[in-house]
């Protein structure tokens, strides 16, 4: 294996991020959505339509939503990719495109996503088959899923329900320091704890947001990113790992394809988990954070809840974790990897306004799709 | 050829719960499959299952009348492989990681299911 470990070490940079329409966007449609941001975007990197020669997005309900948001916005991409490893898939876009672009067979990426289930709700029919083995439990998707790998790690590392708060309050507080996250009343343990409870261990209070948004990135090389209007971001790594697709046949109930992925990312940047100023790893519900922070090795396996106790990923803590208010405060449509890579663009922009770190030199943000199936990681760095 | 879901239910509506072995490799597979996962072996056979087990992760679904509310949990096999079921013949809140648990099959609807009970 090369140097690299397999990827263009900040070969390819973010020039353009934006989000759209976090909270409710009533009265449109998800590709509308989806393309308001990718101008946004655009708008942010000084670039146009006529730039764009690949596009990457996931549609929450069409499953040929690449042709639509290229026909849409009037684009002839030569590289189309709609990929189906759900909220993982952007941070697998931005691997992808970075090797496009290093190969030259394009010259910008644009990658965007849009969904409004709260003011525009589903049809009836889903993207995803019910498992013959087991639908006929009736675990509630996907929380209970989530819920049983929360189950083991406490049974093997006594990790608490109040540990699992930790992650939501945490993320409270971070979402009332930014203003476009969607909810920003104060939130305590105790009512984290008293909350309704879905599938135990979580209560609805352990579950992430299932609001309305947008968001848009767009890649070019680095050496046109220094024409862009904005402070180009590097990519410095992205690695992505499958180990299944429903919780019965994860191998280990405690253990993540971020194991493999945040490893090897970490490998092709040359930084280690020590290294990082920001984690905005993937919370769809509490326990997914401590998971990710385990097995992107910000602690010891098993020490995710005790790592997240007394404030330590809240603002002011240890180490700044999913500063936007996470999908747990601010915004999750469905699909959320690409807020992520959005927040940890503007932090190390330094535009990040009251939730500002002080030091912002290294992202990493850490997709998840399906349940714990699909695990993605991106390094970022303020170039 | 092998119809691995169709001839699995079959079985189960003979009341036999039946897994997968490979006679080259010894090992066990559940859900059933064409080959075994990870090596490719495709000398799978159905052989029938202790019906032994051990809970591997419990999660309670909570309805507004406590009494509709239920258990779903994973279950490691004697031979090997883990599978989503149900405890029943239990209180819903008594379910525990580590209980010994043996198989049952019962009629859901019109439709037999593989489930268990504390052992």
């Amino acid at each position: 294996m090369s140097m690299s470990h397999g990827f263009p070490r900040g070969r390819t940079a973010i020039v353009g991020a934006a989000t759209f329409g976090i909270g409710r966007c009533p009265g449109v449609s998800a590709v509308d959505m989806a393309a308001r941001a990718a101008m946004l975007a655009l708008a942010d990197a000084g670039l146009s339509l006529a730039d764009v020669d690949a596009l990457y997005t996931s549609a929450p309900y069409e499953a040929l939503g690449g042709m639509e948001l290229s026909e849409y916005l009037g684009l002839t991409p030569k590289v189309v990719d709609c990929n189906r490893t759900g909220g993982s898939a952007f941070e697998v876009y931005v691997q992808q495109a970075a090797l496009a672009l290093e190969a030259g067979l394009i010259d910008c990426a644009l990658i965007a996503y849009g969904s409004n289930p709260a003011s525009n709700p589903p049809p009836g029919v889903g993207m995803t088959r019910q498992s013959p083995w087991e639908a006929p439990y009736r675990p509630v998707a996907p929380i209970s899923s989530y819920a049983l790998a929360a189950s083991r790690h406490m049974h093997l590392y006594g990790t608490t329900r109040a540990q699992l708060a930790e992650v939501a309050v945490a993320a409270r507080r971070w979402a009332q320091l930014n203003p476009e996250a969607a909810v920003r009343d104060p939130l305590t343990i105790d009512e984290v704890l008293a909350a309704r409870m879905v599938s135990d261990p979580l209560s609805v209070r352990d579950c992430c947001l299932f609001n309305d948004g947008a968001a848009a990135v767009v890649m070019v090389r680095a050496d046109r990113a220094r024409d862009c209007a904005r402070r180009p971001i590097p990519v410095l790594g992205a690695a992505h790992a499958v180990t299944h697709r429903e919780i019965s046949s994860m191998p280990d109930l405690t253990v993540t394809g971020a194991a493999i992925s945040g490893p090897q990312a970490f490998a092709q940047a040359g930084v280690t988990a020590a290294d990082i100023d920001l984690a905005m790893v993937y919370d769809a519900f509490t326990i997914t954070p401590i998971l990710f922070l385990e097995d992107l090795g910000f602690c010891p396996k098993g020490e995710g809840g005790r790592f997240v106790a007394d404030g330590a990923i809240a603002p002011g803590g240890r180490l700044a974790v999913n500063t936007n208010g996470g999908g747990l405060s601010c915004v999750h449509p469905g699909m959320y990897g690409l807020f992520l890579l959005v927040e940890a663009v503007r932090q190390l922009r330094g535009e990040a306004g009251e939730r500002q770190l002080k030091r912002a030199e290294l992202a990493v943000a850490h997709g998840n799709g399906g349940v714990l199936s699909s695990e993605a990681t991106v390094v970022l760095a303020r170039g | 050829m092998i119809h691995p879901e169709a001839e699995w239910r079959a079985h189960l509506a003979e009341g036999r719960f039946m897994i997968q072995r490979s006679r080259s490799t010894g090992g066990h597979v559940f859900y059933p499959r064409i080959v075994e996962p990870g090596t490719g072996a495709d000398d799978l056979e159905w052989v029938e299952a202790s019906g032994k087990g051990v809970v591997h992760a419990v999660t309670v679904v909570r309805k507004k009348d406590p009494a509709d509310s239920y258990n779903v949990v994973l279950v490691d096999l004697a031979e090997g492989p883990r599978l989503m079921s149900r405890i029943d013949g239990a209180d819903v809140d008594a379910v525990r990681i580590g209980m010994d648990v043996a198989a049952r099959i019962v009629q859901e609807g019109d439709k037999p299911l593989l489930v268990f009970v504390p052992a």
